[in-house]
């Protein structure tokens, strides 16, 4: 699905990540820990094609991204839901609307998309919240209107970057037993995250990778986690 | 390439609400978009009516003046008869002259009239004959009955309007081509400053493009959303402006019938219908200043 092969990144000449491989199998579970400016959010816009890496290779579904154009790259987002760390909604539309911006950038039936989109809202407990604009809602709402917003499109890849940074432990455990969930629907979810607390609580749930990045490199977390 | 461009205006211009609304309405644009394709269009009017105006002068004056010509007589009161009659008979021998006419001493008197009153004693005066000459409509051979006058009558001179009729024919030539220039500049700025307001608005909605392509958008999507707006806008602010321009041509005193081969600023007939082509037109080059900008600034934030 998602494959890095020796890939390294640089920015304004320091190297930020390097010798990075890792093949994201369908329905693994991995989680992404390493401490704040380890490059943990720059890893996962690697894996979107949002960066494109300076050195090695990133395949999105067997393709290159260098290769791809960027219309290629919004095709290949629409496999990949993201959850990113504040959010990013669009403030002037209703949540609902924003939940549903995957389906109607992507032209999807409109009927359909209703029904996914009501169904994913009651999933995700924010049945009651349609038509309230994003600044109106409270931060374990955001965040759980970035995972419905991420999964309407029924990605084959789910990654989520500290989705559970602003909200307290029992939203956190809320948001992860949603993840857990969609990882035994069979999808593939990559968790970036300094909370290790929330690691050894998914643990005892579900079989995960832990990998950390550390001093530019990403290495297989210790037996401590 | 022109079926690409046909395809993609007819993705842009969709009925497709999603697009507009995810682009965060933005009133000070719109007025500024509005206003611009109203006042541009206001002013396409009035250069498409000077440029048919021009166009109607030239056709007067050519026609007007065309097909006749002036012989002048100038000779000793003694034998100013003579040499009329002469001339006269060497007119009707002439291959394509239709008709050679001596002016009375009245209508000689009422040509001079602006300049020395109604009173003047033209029999008097040593003033030149003048005779009307009107052509068929294969013409005469100027220069072959120019030799002849110069041999039979060296005091008689034809003037075949030529030499003044030309440069003026060329003058409202040149001022209707100026008219289509303006009209030319005038959708060209319209241009620059439909891409002015849509690089001003794609850069205030850098995060709405970041969120747009998280979520899987593509360039023509994103560019649809903003191209949609501002062709919008030109057109309603174009369609105004032209029935402001036309309703200011309408008010325009009209040349009359007193004003001979001279014409008035407006719009004739069908040709009232050309200012319509005007919002049409500007909402096609705001769609391509709008799509040029959004796929370039796209292009800069990828």
């Amino acid at each position: 699905m998602i494959d890095l092969d020796e890939v390294g990144y640089s920015y304004g000449g320091g190297e930020l990540l390097t010798g990075i491989s890792l093949r994201l199998a369908p329905g693994s579970f991995h989680f992404l820990t390493g401490p704040s400016g380890a490059g943990k959010t720059t890893f996962l816009k690697l894996c979107y094609g949002a960066l494109v890496p300076t050195a090695g290779h990133v395949r999105l579904f067997n393709q290159d991204v260098r290769e791809l154009s960027r219309d290629g790259i919004a095709f290949a987002r629409r496999r990949i839901g993201v959850v990113h760390q504040d959010c990013q909604f669009l403030d002037h539309l209703p949540l609902a609307e924003n939940i549903a911006l995957p389906l109607a950038v992507s032209g999807q039936d409109r009927l359909e998309a209703q029904a996914n989109l009501k169904e994913l809202m009651g999933w995700v407990g924010l049945s009651d919240r349609t038509g309230a604009l994003p600044p109106e809602l409270s931060g374990g709402e955001r965040q759980r209107a970035a995972l419905a917003r991420a999964l309407i499109l029924s990605p084959d890849v789910v990654l989520a970057d500290e989705p559970t940074g602003n909200v307290d432990w029992e939203m956190s455990q809320r948001l992860l037993q949603l993840l857990v969930e969609l990882n035994k629907m069979g999808k593939t979810i990559m968790i970036a995250t300094h909370d290790l607390g929330l690691i050894r609580a998914a643990k005892s749930h579900v079989q995960a990778r832990v990998l950390r990045i550390s001093q530019r490199r990403l290495q297989l977390a210790g037996a401590d986690l | 390439m022109s079926r690409f461009k046909l395809t993609a205006l007819s993705d842009m211009l969709s009925v497709d609400t999603g697009a507009d609304r995810v682009v965060p309405p933005t009133g000070f644009t719109a007025r500024l978009t509005i206003f611009t394709s109203g006042a541009m269009a206001f002013l396409a009017v009035f250069a498409l009516a000077l440029s048919m105006a021009s166009g109607r002068l030239a056709t007067n004056w050519r026609d007007a003046l065309a097909g006749s010509a002036t012989l002048r007589i100038s000779a000793p009161a003694g034998q100013m008869a003579a040499q009329t009659e002469r001339a006269l008979a060497i007119l009707s021998q002439t291959p394509g002259v239709a008709e050679a006419r001596a002016l009375s001493p009245d209508e000689q008197r009422a040509l001079l009239e602006p300049w020395f009153g109604p009173d003047l004693p033209v029999e008097s005066l040593p003033v030149p004959q003048l005779i009307e000459i009107r052509e068929t409509g294969e013409g005469y051979d100027g220069d072959g009955l120019r030799l002849r006058l110069q041999a039979e009558l060296p005091g008689a001179v034809l003037d075949d309007h030529t030499r003044w009729r030309r440069p003026l024919v060329e003058a409202a030539g040149r001022l209707k081509i100026l008219g289509w220039l303006a009209i030319g500049l005038i959708f060209g700025a319209m241009g620059a400053m439909i891409t002015l307001a849509a690089n001003a608005a794609l850069a205030a909605n850098a995060q709405v493009i970041q969120v747009l392509r998280l979520v899987g958008a593509t360039d023509t999507y994103i560019a649809r959303a903003f191209v949609r707006r501002f062709t919008i806008r030109t057109l309603i602010g174009a369609f105004a402006g032209v029935l402001a321009g036309l309703l200011a041509v309408l008010l325009l005193p009209s040349a009359g019938a007193e004003a001979g081969i001279l014409t008035g600023l407006r719009f004739q007939g069908l040709n009232w219908l050309w200012p319509f082509l005007v919002p049409p037109l500007a909402a096609v080059v705001a769609f391509a200043a709008t799509r040029w900008a959004a796929m370039r600034v796209l292009e800069d934030l990828s």
